[in-house]
């Protein structure tokens, strides 16, 4: 992996932030379901890209994209068809 | 940890510096009076705002490294060369200013010591913050937990916190500290001068049979190669904890 | 938003009013990357073009083949939805125009795909007619991957995410296809000089 191409690749903490915004709680914990692959992973576990015009979070085992996040005006748009099942206590 | 502190949105608030120390040339540690804090986990990050009179803003996560029981919150910044927010932060904000920041956030890669499992610490360069977090929470609440850390830096004047974890490391209640410098060593160097790989995590880290939790954190390849060997040497992948910090913009 | 960092500039940036810049963006000195996965790597050994879909028969092109197309030299502003903006950005490319010469289609859109999965769609008039091409140089250089190398669309009237990076074909369809950020949040069209950024707009 070239540095640059490192550089882009974070986890599910960087979007711990943002997942708290929308989820209204803590989230790194939960574990999803990829509905591709069926693995289980905690979110802080996720392959994270932030830097595009919106979050990517893929699969750490099979790099499928889970979740697109985008953040419009005053809106989120969020796509989590990748994610099968997502649990996580309240 | 208190409902409050997993449920319901953050607020952005703002903290005044109220100390800039500098850890080594490129990295300092930012020591912010927070009102209102509502106290945080070893391992937790904030995420802090920074707004231009432009109205342009940046957004970036830094690692707590102070622990719970300090007043102060601490963040602990590596200034990148081509940076945006840390040339910022680390060169530019004096004592008095208001950050703004949100937090505490993450409930994965976190430490509360109430368990007695042995710790294995993996830090890559300014990876070491959040590690030093759950270090000083250790000693200011005197656990015995056996804890290992293993810092890689690029020279010995690259390693951040150093007398301070000399001296934790000398008191004998159960902390090991190893350095590896991996572009250069003083002469005399005893401690190990290479990137990490198996032989060396082989020798640090503890008997899987022991069970022990495991937290890596630093650049995203340093961590991706340290969290594969750990897993190849046969430790439980969700035994091992990464979060990896990346130059999106710094 | 009345808190300001004291003494933060941020990135070289300049948001002087110009005509040339469109609402809302500013103007960078370096290039940034944007990703949303990890970089391609293509070899040109194995690298193809495809012109597929609506059409009787497909076009395809082997690097070597795609490189004895005629080329464009071309200097372009550019318009990133995340705001940045680069002013005179120098491009070498085929025009879509020759690659879809003789081509009959009653297909009104198109779809770039791209290696790694990203697409985006357009109507067919918006990369035909001189408006759009395949890249495979910047600033005389050959297309560095994290740029999209070996090559990737260049469609400058539209916001940038509208020119795929590591393209490998164009699918001609009837039907309007939404693609990777068109069916999460961002404009089905993309003009930054109505500031189209996000459904709705």
């Amino acid at each position: 992996m070239t540095a640059q191409q490192s550089d882009m690749k974070l986890d599910g903490n960087a979007i711990g932030g943002l997942l708290r915004e929308i989820f209204a709680m803590e989230m790194t914990t939960a574990q999803g379901t990829c509905a591709n692959c069926g693995t289980v992973h905690m979110v802080g576990e996720v392959v994270v890209y932030l830097n595009a015009p919106g979050v990517v979070v893929r699969c750490p085992s099979c790099d499928y994209v889970q979740m697109k996040i985008v953040r419009g005006r005053d809106r989120y748009w969020m796509d989590m068809s990748g994610v099968r099942c997502l649990e996580f206590s309240v | 940890m208190a409902r409050t502190a997993v449920l319901g949105r953050l607020e952005w608030q703002f903290g005044t510096v109220a100390e800039l120390v500098m850890e080594t040339p490129k990295v300092a540690s930012l020591l912010l009076d927070v009102p209102d804090w509502m106290g945080h986990l070893a391992g937790q990050h904030v995420d802090v705002r920074v707004t231009a009179d432009d109205g342009y803003q940046a957004e970036r996560s830094y690692s707590i490294s102070s622990p719970p029981e300090d007043s102060r919150l601490a963040i602990t910044v590596e200034r990148l060369d081509d940076g945006e927010v840390s040339p910022y932060l680390v060169g530019e904000v004096r004592e008095g200013d208001k950050v703004e920041l949100r937090g505490p956030i993450g409930g994965y890669f976190v430490w509360k010591g109430d368990d007695d499992r042995p710790v294995l610490l993996v830090a890559g360069g300014s990876g070491v913050a959040p590690l030093m977090a759950m270090i000083r929470h250790r000693a200011a609440n005197h656990l015995k937990t056996p804890t290992r850390l293993l810092y890689s830096s690029r020279s010995y004047d690259d390693v951040i916190y150093r007398a301070e974890l000399e001296r934790l490391a000398s008191a004998g209640d159960g902390l090991t500290v190893a350095h590896t410098l991996t572009r250069m060593h003083p002469p005399g160097w005893t401690g190990y001068a290479r990137r990490i790989d198996s032989a060396m995590l082989a020798e640090v880290a503890w008997p899987k049979a022991q069970m022990p939790i495991v937290y890596v954190c630093g650049p995203t390849p340093m961590v991706e190669s340290a969290a594969n060997l750990l897993v190849d040497m046969g430790y439980d992948p969700r035994s091992v904890k990464t979060e990896r910090f990346g130059a999106t913009g710094g | 938003m009345s808190f300001i960092s004291r003494g933060f500039r941020g990135k070289r940036r300049d948001t002087a009013s110009s005509s040339r810049l469109p609402p809302g963006q500013y103007l960078v000195n370096d290039f940034p990357v944007l990703s949303a996965g990890p970089t391609p790597r293509i070899p040109v050994a194995e690298w193809s073009f495809v012109i597929e879909g609506e059409i009787d028969k497909p076009k395809s092109w082997t690097w070597d083949e795609f490189r004895k197309l005629p080329t464009e030299q071309v200097t372009k502003d550019i318009h990133c939805v995340t705001k940045w903006s680069k002013f005179d950005t120098g491009w070498t490319g085929v025009s879509v125009d020759t690659l879809m010469e003789g081509v009959e289609t009653a297909a009104e859109y198109v779809v770039e795909f791209s290696y790694g999965g990203y697409t985006t769609n357009l109507p067919l008039e918006d990369v035909t007619g001189g408006k759009a091409w395949v890249a495979f140089e910047f600033d005389g250089q050959p297309l560095h991957p994290e740029h999209g190398g070996p090559a990737r669309m260049l469609v400058p009237h539209l916001y940038f995410w509208k020119s795929a990076k590591w393209v490998r074909g164009l699918r001609l369809v009837n039907e309007d296809q939404p693609g990777f950020w068109e069916m999460n949040g961002y404009n089905n069209y993309g003009d930054p000089w109505r500031e189209q950024r996000y459904w709705g707009d």
